[in-house]
């Protein structure tokens, strides 16, 4: 791969201006790993410039370090030419650099104005004067263009709102820097226009505007500048107008390095026709807002693939499927009856069971031993009463630890102290030690190092032979080609189409799965 | 002898031994056991046997504590079993006869259960946090108790109740008996059965618990549940010893002894790994604390100074802005001797020219 | 040339005025609530006996629960930050029998109170360094500072002493009428204290800091705002109300007597979700809180009133204090859903 990409063009006109803010040389570790590698990062004044790249890329770890919640470990920041260092957020707010976060970091219990203006507000002999400070609220908001009632309280409000709230708290002060993370997640079409008008309204102003979003349209849409992260590492600097849509996504997923392995297929991937029935299928299947009117069919023996971009639905589809979260229409069908799957439990007495792709938070109890967490599942299916003989939990885990060389091999060990690949493992033993019919592992080797991936995968490709049912999310291509007999690919939280994986290869993938919803967009150089 | 000090239980005996051995130093009786008409008197007797209640009632406490809640209310309920117990004696004919204490205890306990099921209701079918879930009982619960015993102290004579917290059985404490009874039936179910287990996992995760089909919300419910059981049958203990139903003395306060309790014998209040032996060695620490409190002369309705000294230094030392205030001291020193190191990265920080 | 043909557009409609009215103060609906409690029972009351609302008892109300109403502001402000004072009570049965023994001892009483006054600050602000700077959960705080004013109030005097001092006893003693309704200084500073708890809630940047920590105090922090300090001052501040308490208590009793307060605090805290404040913080309103106090009193004076035994006002105050509790986690739960 050739260095770090810089254009020296913009539209023919040669890049003179200064960065109003630049990051070089940025880097952040936690314990071995790098969050980011030697990172360079620069925003000019009156652009928007969007940060990419898929989960893990380090774009947050950029944004906080940016905005002083992080320290750089190495490299340096300058503001406006000078060599800057932020201690707290407070700090990087006083010097103009400001963040308006996902879960917007107001106070939603007091109005408008205090939320803007709090912290600042115009006081009188210590008093507050409530006038004053409605009428700043309301000059700010009418900067935006905005008509929001200042005595209004915050939760009152939708979510597109309260992040129009926090921009202008942000701007009330004056801001050189504002930095959107994820801000059109939660917003409807008519809502991102708004807040992209606003946008514009800000570069006007010169402002610089650090968007982060894994939405390709809008990227394409409000974007001057495109940089693209992957692994923490930098993979380049982009004009929007010289990089294709699927350049870009190849660019955020990438390939992994070359000559892993042969293609560690199913029989049968080599004969789609001869996978087993379908034990679990979904029809419809919608859960608001992630996944809406997917159909689903997963057969015995088969690894179904589940391919697509970050908020393409793919951990909403799964947890729908499998009992974790509510549905909001569709059918689910178990083995021939109709299935009401309302709990987690309620699916695992059905041999449906869910690996979570947040491994801490929904996957491993930490502080119990491998051995508890092995029988975890197995033992709250047979309920509180009939505890597992201990003879029985010691050669479950045994086994379990050597059949899928959970290292090190001490049953007793807290498993929070396990690494990353040898968790999953323990994980799938404890969902495997159900003797399961459909086992749905969303994202599992992530995180996970090269030679563990490839023992998780050939243990998949293995279970589906002897019978199982498996759905293999993944947000790298190669891996989902590897394992799966049929891809199923999804964009924009629907379900597009259901391939067999022989009919694929990484770049046909790549191309569906950054294909834009909107045919036009694709005339775009 | 590392594995030894790292073992959980390691401080809280230590500091057992240590407060045994400080009394029996200042008091040589203190350890000493005399025997009389076959029944055995002593101080650490009377330790044991007055530690009953807040045995009981901590036991729950722990199980309680473990779901990542609390039970403020156990206090409460003790005061509504006593008076329960006690009205059903006075209001029987014979308060003298085995039937009707046999009775009065089964009224109280079951009433008790109820309580704590009600508690476990709020808790876990409503999703109340258990502070305000428990509180609840704490503000109304004396009140019932003083509506049972009609506004009254209500006293009875009846030596089969009496006996429950003043008898001997085979020269030890009956109460003991009871202690020791309910210390083995936790223990057991919590480790015989995967109760204990099921229930760290619920008080570590929930969220992973749910994935992987633990039923969190039984388990939380009987968690209560049993805290009122017990609480209650501190109260008919309570009761027994005083001989009275005294609505707004009983079990005042127990709840902070019981906390501290448990949080001595090392179960943390966040919840998940919980230890019914550490929670025993607590309420002994306690109970031998406040005899070395009553020991010293200090009045006993003092006491709950020393107490608090001890709830603040406890959790002072479990703090953990203080393990992070003692680590960067101590690190400060060792920092000082990585200066001149080289760099562990072999790149130099790239400059990049504005 | 063309007349306007138009018709002038019609003022916000009814529909509007409300949606705007309910946008900028939803959060007054459970101290409306609280009012419509109190209005219920005040007319059931009246009906009933006949001569409930007649000056002379409703002056009593005050009187006999000033101190609860100084209890439940300082509560109000802690709760409002999404903690709890378990200690309010024992501080001030503490505070109590301390000016009572200072008093005793020959202490002027311009030296007696400030002392209580602070010693009643002082355990605040060791409750608030405890939450705010080790971590400890508020309950826990307040219950070792509960314990630690238990024991020092005992430590004080073993039994109840009676205050001579005519400073002290001159804010119950003294009268102002007017026609049937009188008022005493104690009364006088109750309302004193509400003001003040007023104004600072809604008038200072303290105030709206202390709101702010109950929204999401992560985010107060990130705007700036002075959490930690504003965290520790709103113990010291129930503190200083508990010490105050204590003093319109010793007045009210003619003397200081250590078993005071028992339970008092869970009747200030009933008396504050009574009054509109949500337990888990960021809403709510000192006015509410005196409204919570007048619904306990008018409880208590129809319990008395009824013969029948006082216990019941605990429990009937228990049992409001659920419903407002069950009531508020279901209108949570069904927001969240909604989300």
């Amino acid at each position: 791969m050739t260095g770090p990409h810089r254009p020296s063009r913009n539209n023919g006109v040669m890049d003179e201006r200064r960065p109003l803010m630049e990051l070089s040389g940025a880097t952040v570790r936690f314990g071995a790993e790098a969050a980011l590698d030697d990172v360079a990062f620069r925003v000019f004044p009156g652009e928007v410039h969007s940060l990419m790249g898929e989960n893990g890329a380090g774009k947050s770890t950029l944004i906080k370090a940016l905005t002083g919640a992080l320290q750089l470990d190495r490299g340096r920041i300058t503001l406006e030419g000078v060599a800057v260092r932020f201690r707290t957020p407070a700090e990087a707010q006083r010097a103009g650099v400001s963040t308006v976060y996902q879960e917007i970091d107001l106070l939603p219990n007091l109005t408008v104005a205090e939320n803007i203006c709090l912290g600042r507000e115009p006081r009188r002999m210590g008093t507050i004067d409530w006038r004053s400070m409605r009428r700043r609220a309301q000059d700010v908001l009418a900067g935006l263009g905005l008509t929001i009632d200042p005595a209004s309280v915050l939760a009152h409000h939708s979510l597109a709102v309260q992040q129009l709230v926090a921009i202008a708290r942000a701007i009330s002060v004056d801001v050189k820097v504002l930095v959107l993370d994820e801000p059109t997640s939660s917003l409807d079409v008519d809502e991102v226009a708004e807040l992209f008008r606003v946008v514009r309204e800000l570069k006007e102003r010169g402002v610089a505007v650090v968007f982060i979003s894994h939405f390709l349209d809008q990227v394409y849409e409000i974007s001057d500048r495109i940089t693209v992260l992957r692994g923490g590492r930098l993979i380049g600097e982009y004009l929007p107008g010289e990089l294709l849509r699927i350049d870009l996504v190849e660019k955020m997923l990438g390939r992994s390095a070359a000559g892993i392995g042969a293609r560690t297929r199913t029989s049968a991937a080599d004969d789609p026709d001869a996978s087993g029935p379908v034990y679990l299928s979904g029809r419809g299947v919608t859960a608001t807002p992630g996944i809406a009117d997917a159909d689903v069919d997963l057969h015995e023996g088969e690894v179904l693939g589940v391919a697509g971009l970050l908020g393409s639905g793919r951990t909403e589809l799964a947890r729908a499927l499998t009992g974790i979260d509510r549905l909001n229409g569709g059918i689910l069908t178990v083995a021939g009856a109709d299935g009401e799957l309302r709990s987690p439990r309620r699916a695992i007495s059905l041999g449906v069971v869910y690996s979570s792709e947040n491994r801490r938070a929904e996957g491993i109890i930490s502080d119990l031993s491998v051995q508890e967490n092995i029988t975890l599942a197995l033992q709250a299916e047979r309920g509180v009463l009939r505890r597992m003989p201990a003879k029985r939990q010691r050669e479950l885990a045994l086994s379990w630890i050597d059949a899928l060389d959970i290292r090190p091999a001490d049953p007793d060990r807290p498993a929070g102290t396990l690494s990353g690949g040898n968790q999953q493992k323990v994980l799938l033993a404890r969902l495997l030690a159900l003797s399961p019919r459909v086992l749905v592992l969303d994202e599992p080797t992530r995180g996970i190092d090269v030679g563990a991936k490839v023992e998780i995968q050939n243990l998949v490709a293995e279970l589906a032979d002897n019978g199982l049912s498996v759905m293999f999310i993944s947000a790298e291509l190669e891996e989902v080609l590897r394992v799966a007999s049929r891809v199923a690919i999804l964009r924009a939280g629907r379900v597009v189409e259901t391939l067999p994986a022989e009919a694929l290869t990484v770049d046909s993938l790549l191309a569906l799965v950054a294909q834009a919803e909107d045919p036009d967009d694709e005339a775009r150089p | 002898m590392k594995k030894l000090v790292r073992h959980r239980l390691f401080w809280p005996i230590t500091a057992l031994i240590t407060l045994i051995v400080i009394n029996t130093a200042a008091r040589p009786q203190f350890i000493s056991i005399t025997v009389r008409d076959g029944e055995l008197y002593g101080a650490l007797i009377d330790i044991l046997r007055n530690s009953a209640p807040l045995m009981l009632v901590a036991l729950g406490m722990t199980i309680v504590i473990a779901t990542r809640g609390i039970d403020l209310s156990v206090g409460a309920i003790m005061a509504v079993s006593g008076a329960v117990a006690l009205t059903v004696i006075d209001t029987s004919g014979a308060p003298g006869s085995l039937g009707t204490v046999f009775v009065a205890l089964v009224v109280a306990l079951l009433v008790s259960l109820v309580l704590g099921s009600w508690n476990g209701l709020l808790v876990s079918v409503l999703g109340i946090q258990p502070i305000i879930a428990t509180l609840v009982l704490m503000l109304a619960g004396r009140g019932v108790a003083l509506l049972i015993t009609g506004g009254f102290i209500t006293t009875v004579t009846s030596a089969p109740y009496k006996f429950i917290a003043t008898g001997y059985v085979v020269g030890l404490p009956f109460a003991l008996f009871i202690s020791a009874v309910a210390i083995a039936v936790i223990a057991l179910v919590e480790r015989r059965t995967a109760l204990g287990m099921l229930t760290e996992a619920v008080g570590i995760n929930p969220a992973a618990s749910r994935l992987a089909g633990v039923r969190a919300k039984g388990i939380v419910f009987g968690a209560y549940a049993t805290s009122g059981l017990l609480a209650g049958m501190a109260g008919v203990l309570y009761s027994s010893n005083i001989m009275a139903a005294d609505a707004n003395a009983t079990g005042l306060y127990i709840e902070l002894y019981a906390i501290l309790a448990v949080v001595l014998g090392g179960t943390s209040l966040m919840g998940g790994t919980f230890t019914i032996a550490g929670t025993v060695v607590g309420v002994f620490t306690i109970q031998t604390l406040e005899s070395t409190i009553l020991f010293l002369g200090v009045p006993s309705a003092q006491a709950p100074v020393f107490f608090a000294i001890v709830v603040i230094v406890v959790v002072l030392v479990q703090s953990p802005r203080l393990h992070r205030l003692a680590r960067r001291l101590l690190s400060r020193r060792s920092r000082d001797d990585d200066a001149g190191r080289p760099a562990s990265q072999t790149k130099t920080p790239v400059e990049v020219a504005s | 040339m063309t007349a306007d043909v138009r018709t002038a557009p019609a003022g916000p409609s009814i529909r509007e005025r409300y949606d705007v009215f309910m946008s900028r103060h939803a959060s007054l609906m459970p101290t409306f609530a609280a009012v419509a409690i109190l209005l219920v029972l005040l007319i059931s009351a009246q009906f009933a006996f006949g001569n409930f609302i007649a000056p002379r008892n409703l002056s009593a109300l005050l009187l006999n629960n000033a101190y609860l109403v100084i209890l439940a502001v300082g509560m109000t402000f802690v709760i409002l930050t999404g903690g709890i004072d378990l200690s309010v009570g024992s501080v001030m049965a503490f505070t109590g029998i301390l000016c009572a023994k200072l008093l005793a001892d020959g202490i002027p009483a311009i030296v007696a109170v400030p002392a209580m006054l602070l010693s009643g600050a002082a355990i605040g602000l060791l409750i608030g360094v405890l939450v705010q700077y080790f971590d400890v959960q508020p309950f826990i705080a307040s219950l070792a500072g509960l314990f630690l004013a238990r024991g020092l109030a005992f430590v004080v005097s073993l039994s109840s002493i009676r205050v001579e001092d005519p400073a002290v006893l001159w804010l119950q003693r003294t009268r102002l009428t007017v026609g049937d309704w009188y008022l005493t200084p104690t009364g006088i500073l109750a309302l004193l204290v509400v003001a003040a708890g007023v104004y600072v809630a809604q008038w200072t940047r303290f105030g709206r800091t202390i709101y702010a920590i109950g929204g999401n105090e992560q985010s107060a922090r990130l705007m700036g705002l002075p959490v930690a300090r504003t965290k520790v001052l709103v113990y010291v501040i129930c503190g200083l109300c508990s010490g105050l308490a204590g003093l319109v208590l010793t007045a009210y009793s003619g003397a200081g007597y250590p078993l005071n307060g028992v339970g008092t605090e869970l009747d200030a805290i009933a008396a504050v979700v009574i009054g509109g404040t949500i337990l888990t913080g960021g809403s709510g309103y000192v006015l509410g809180s005196l409204v919570g106090v007048l619904v306990y009193g008018v409880i208590k004076t129809i319990i008395a009133f009824q013969g029948a035994e006082p216990s019941w006002t605990r429990i009937i105050i228990g049992a409001l204090l659920l419903l407002f509790i069950v009531v508020q986690r279901v209108i949570v739960a069904r927001s969240e859903r909604r989300r």
